[in-house]
């Protein structure tokens, strides 16, 4: 089971996926950007890779971490498909909304008259 | 500038939390017209079924009282019909509806709950809130990993509709 959304939801761990956008970095910079120790950097980084977020490379004696696109452009494809769904559900929902408030404004008009 | 133009006709889909969707919309009517719109029968049958995915909605009924339940029956032609049902557990006519549900095929993952807030606007429209909780996060997750599926758009686009909705 994929846990997107629980390691995104964790503020440090979206600030590790936003550092990563830009370009891959090892653990020792990340921790030093959010200010956050380097046990603790790894473990949010753990909780990503898990969520299959983040990738690692082992480099000379360094970890280097890079994003996952895929992972991330799932969940933007799948929150894009369920909003053109209820998109297309408000739209019909907006016709017939529409419609009743003209219908009961020509009902009042008629009564005053 | 406050014309229709300030507000944005189209949906909003937003995760705001690993459980949690939240659906935002304006809609030119007031909100007692919506309101009715989205929890009397006679009217969800009008606007309900995402038609363009050759969704229908076979039946609809809907008891917008507290404790009162509902049930849609839907699907495509020539395929086993689903439903998604539940419980309204708060009812503000004009103002605010809460209800669980349930998706039939998948009772097992647990229901989930709705609240939708209705709020006027300086111009006579309706700002609607609707807040979806998932059953857990496991189920949202569920959800978005079933979809991703390849070469399954079809049943996709199909598992959108239901499975999205718990």
């Amino acid at each position: 089971m994929i846990e997107t959304f629980a390691a995104l939801a964790e503020p440090n761990r979206y600030r590790i996926v936003e550092l990563l956008r830009t370009h891959e970095r090892t653990v020792g910079e990340l921790g030093e950007r959010l200010a956050l120790s380097q046990p603790l950097v790894s473990k949010h980084l753990r909780v990503l890779k898990e969520a299959q977020l983040v990738e690692v490379e082992p480099r000379a004696r360094e970890r280097v971490y890079t994003l996952r696109a895929k992972r991330l452009r799932e969940m933007s494809d799948w929150l894009e498909r369920y909003r053109q769904i209820w998109d297309e559900r408000f739209d019909a929902l907006e016709d017939l909304a529409f419609e009743m408030e003209q219908k009961e404004k020509a009902h009042e008009r008629r009564k005053r008259l | 500038m406050s014309d229709a133009n300030a507000y944005e006709f189209t949906t909003h889909v937003e995760r705001a939390s690993d459980r949690e969707l939240v659906l935002r919309r304006t809609f030119r009517a007031r909100p007692q017209i919506v309101f009715d719109a989205m929890t009397k029968a006679e009217l969800i049958r009008r606007w309900w079924a995402p038609r363009s995915r050759g969704v229908e909605l076979f039946e609809c009924t809907s008891d917008p009282r507290v404790g009162g339940t509902y049930r849609f029956v839907f699907g495509r032609k020539g395929e086993p019909p689903m439903a998604f049902s539940g419980v309204y557990k708060e009812v503000v006519p004009g103002a605010r509806v809460a209800y669980t549900q349930i998706f039939e095929p998948m009772r097992d993952a647990g229901e989930g709950l709705i609240t939708a807030t209705y709020e006027p606007t300086p111009e006579g429209f309706t700002r609607l809130v609707q807040r979806e909780l998932y059953p857990s996060k496991e189920v949202l997750d569920g959800a978005i990993a079933s979809g991703m599926e390849k070469g399954m758009r079809e049943t996709l686009d199909q598992l959108a509709v239901l499975v999205a909705e718990l």
